[in-house]
């Protein structure tokens, strides 16, 4: 499914997205099907899968934890496509990685590997729009999505240059920083999202783990939350009810973004 | 300028492509600027000990049969090279009007140059730093925190130089207002590589002029170590385009093997791919899928799995050459300096030393003693 048709429907039931992040891999390749399922399964909207780099700067200490997890289990590109491309869900797929794995990999071949696994659209931290050119060109061709960060530093220069370029959604860096679960929701979010007046979707991340901070942010202009390490949190413990603790925070996080 | 070739670039997180725009600007506002540059001056010479020696060394030409001069960067204040660019940049954070300076280290050499430019221009300073490194150089780790800086451990990945950087970064995201962040090296995203490598320069321009003056012509050769490569772009630079030969010495560790994780050596110009790394678009160590593998060398300030963008092609039009020198190699040279010329290397530098006592680099030649091995000692001592 693609990205903008998933945030129309939405929209349509006057309802924000909630964006799951997952490392693929973490704990093992198999589990992460079953994790995706029950993410699914509690009401996240999209879900956006790392391929694990090994040098991972845009990420905090939960996320490289679990991406140090997920290296260790064995997965590499190959096993990600592999695993991407045998679910089976009704939601976008996204994948989260670091340009080197991209560049690597070839990106044509990248872009057309995500293509075929049914994953909808590409976000790379480490990746600036002046550096996004090749990658951009390829993505556009194949129709995947490029998805870009803006952070409350963003510059309204930049912004321009990123607005012409992105699609999917845009990519709001809540505060500086890199990613973590935290105890409030920075106000620079609602001042960052009142700037930008293009047309495209805004999903709100780094930081956002509880209840409030989804309200917050919704009513704050926002059309999506993304929730990474408040769900790895609970993958990291790695206990029998795991699954089910995943599904209802899912369900506990969605249903503030009901009835908007 | 933003690459080299293809090389180079921003490959950063988009929180800090503003603070990379405000450096390359307030670079190029004060680079020039006589009150910046006196200051500079000033600091290099009467604080740092600039300039340094071109030292002809007598016993190791006699053994080595041919003229050796040895360029003193151990005897910068700090013990090497490392001052010239921290020093530099410390100036520029607070021309700036930043108050707290970040970095990363790998031997500790980076990271107590910092600490010293923190100190004598009263910034706060934090650095990084991998477990293991500290480990290796506890006596850096104390020098670092007796001069009033915060050294803060890295313990994940492999918790060395690449590691620290990564957590760097992590911290610079977070602060970028009010913090400067401290390369140590030719590496990292534009503008790093062009300052860095500016600030080393003043090495090669006082080694034309000493070896001019001495010998009433250019080297036959140029020989530094390379792990980041500063030290070599910093002696090199002004030579690029002279008929002198320029070689850089990596770390070829236990040999140029590499498993699916790991490399046994540090030799990203010899033996690394293209790649993306922290912030630029160089030569990398990496598997096939573009991990990026640990590196080693019995040398701390050369195990790094990346290099300078401008080095790397310097190396791909081949005005620069590319060599390495095994940990075994490295401390025999070690060993035959300190006893020839009663001079105890830097492990880094002894692999310049190694290279020149190995292969044919003509009959006048100058290599970067780019630190003291003070620091090693206890490494070395610790092998037998």
């Amino acid at each position: 499914m693609m990205i903008r048709e998933k945030f129309d429907e939405l929209r349509g039931k006057k309802e924000g997205a909630l964006i799951a992040y997952i490392c693929a891999g973490d704990p093992i390749a198999e589990k992460t099907v079953e994790i995706v399922d029950a993410l699914v399964k509690g009401g996240v909207d999209m879900i956006e899968l790392g391929l694990p780099f090994s040098d991972p700067v845009a990420d905090g200490a939960t996320i490289q934890a679990a991406i140090d997890r997920a290296l260790t289990s064995g997965m590499n590109p190959d096993k990600f496509f592999k695993l991407a491309g045998s679910m089976n869900v009704n939601v976008p797929l996204i994948v989260m990685t670091y340009y080197n794995l991209i560049f690597r990999r070839g990106i044509k071949r990248f872009v057309s590997d995500c293509k075929s696994a049914g994953i909808s659209g590409i976000i790379v931290p480490d990746l600036p729009v002046e550096e996004s050119e090749e990658l951009h060109q390829f993505c556009r061709d194949a129709g995947v999505d490029l998805i870009f960060i803006v952070a409350p530093t963003t510059t309204e220069e930049r912004m321009n240059l990123i607005l012409d370029k992105a699609s999917g959604f845009l990519y709001i860096v809540s505060r500086l920083g890199v990613t973590g679960v935290r105890e409030d929701v920075a106000d620079s979010t609602e001042g960052l999202l009142k700037r930008i007046k293009a047309p495209i979707p805004k999903a709100v991340g780094f930081g956002i783990s509880k209840p409030e901070h989804v309200r917050e942010i919704l009513k704050a202009g926002a059309d999506g939350v993304i929730v990474g390490s408040a769900f790895v949190n609970i993958i990291a413990k790695n206990e029998p009810e795991m699954l089910k603790s995943l599904e209802n925070l899912a369900t506990t996080l969605k249903s503030v973004t009901l009835n908007r | 300028m933003k690459k080299f070739g293809r090389y180079g670039g921003q490959f950063a997180p988009e929180v800090l492509m503003p603070a990379l725009e405000e450096l390359a600007g307030a670079y190029e506002q004060h680079k020039n600027d006589a009150k910046f540059v006196a200051e500079l001056r000033h600091y290099s010479e009467d604080f740092g000990g600039r300039p340094t020696p071109l030292y002809h060394a007598k016993r190791l030409s006699e053994h080595l049969n041919k003229k050796v001069y040895l360029k003193r960067e151990d005897l910068v204040h700090g013990g090497a090279h490392k001052l010239n660019n921290t020093i530099g940049q410390a100036l520029l954070a607070k021309y700036m009007g930043k108050e707290r300076i970040i970095a990363e280290t790998g031997a500790g050499q980076h990271g107590t140059a910092t600490a010293m430019a923190g100190a004598v221009l009263g910034l706060e300073t934090v650095i990084y730093m991998g477990v293991k490194d500290m480990e290796r150089q506890k006596m850096n780790v104390f020098r670092m925190k007796l001069l009033g800086a915060e050294v803060i451990p890295v313990s994940s990945g492999s918790q060395t130089l690449k590691d620290a950087i990564n957590e760097a970064l992590r911290d610079w995201v977070a602060n970028v207002g009010d913090t400067y962040y401290l390369v140590g090296s030719i590496v990292g995203p534009h503008p790093y590589p062009t300052i860095v490598r500016d600030f080393q320069t003043v090495i090669g321009q006082e080694t034309r002029e000493q070896i001019l003056g001495k010998e009433g012509r250019l080297p036959d050769s140029i020989v530094a170590c390379a792990g980041g490569g500063s030290n070599a772009m910093g002696i090199f630079y002004p030579f690029l385009n002279d008929d002198v030969d320029l070689f850089a010495v990596e770390a070829g560790g236990e040999g140029l093997k590499k498993t699916e994780k790991v490399a046994y050596h540090s030799a990203s110009l010899c033996a690394g791919e293209e790649g993306v790394l922290h912030g630029a678009r160089t030569k990398i160590l990496q598997n096939k899928y573009g991990q990026i593998l640990e590196s080693h060398s019995i040398a701390p300030g050369l195990d790094y799995s990346g290099v300078g963008p401008e080095l790397a092609r310097l190396v791909d039009t081949g005005r620069v050459k590319a060599r390495n020198i095994s940990d075994e190699d490295a401390l025999d040279a070690f060993h035959v300096l300190s006893r020839l010329e009663g001079i105890v290397p830097a492990l880094e530098s002894a692999h310049a030393i190694a290279y020149v006592q190995k292969d044919d680099v003509g009959d006048l030649v100058v290599i970067n003693l780019s630190g003291r091995g003070d620091k090693d000692v206890e490494t070395v001592a610790g092998l037998k």
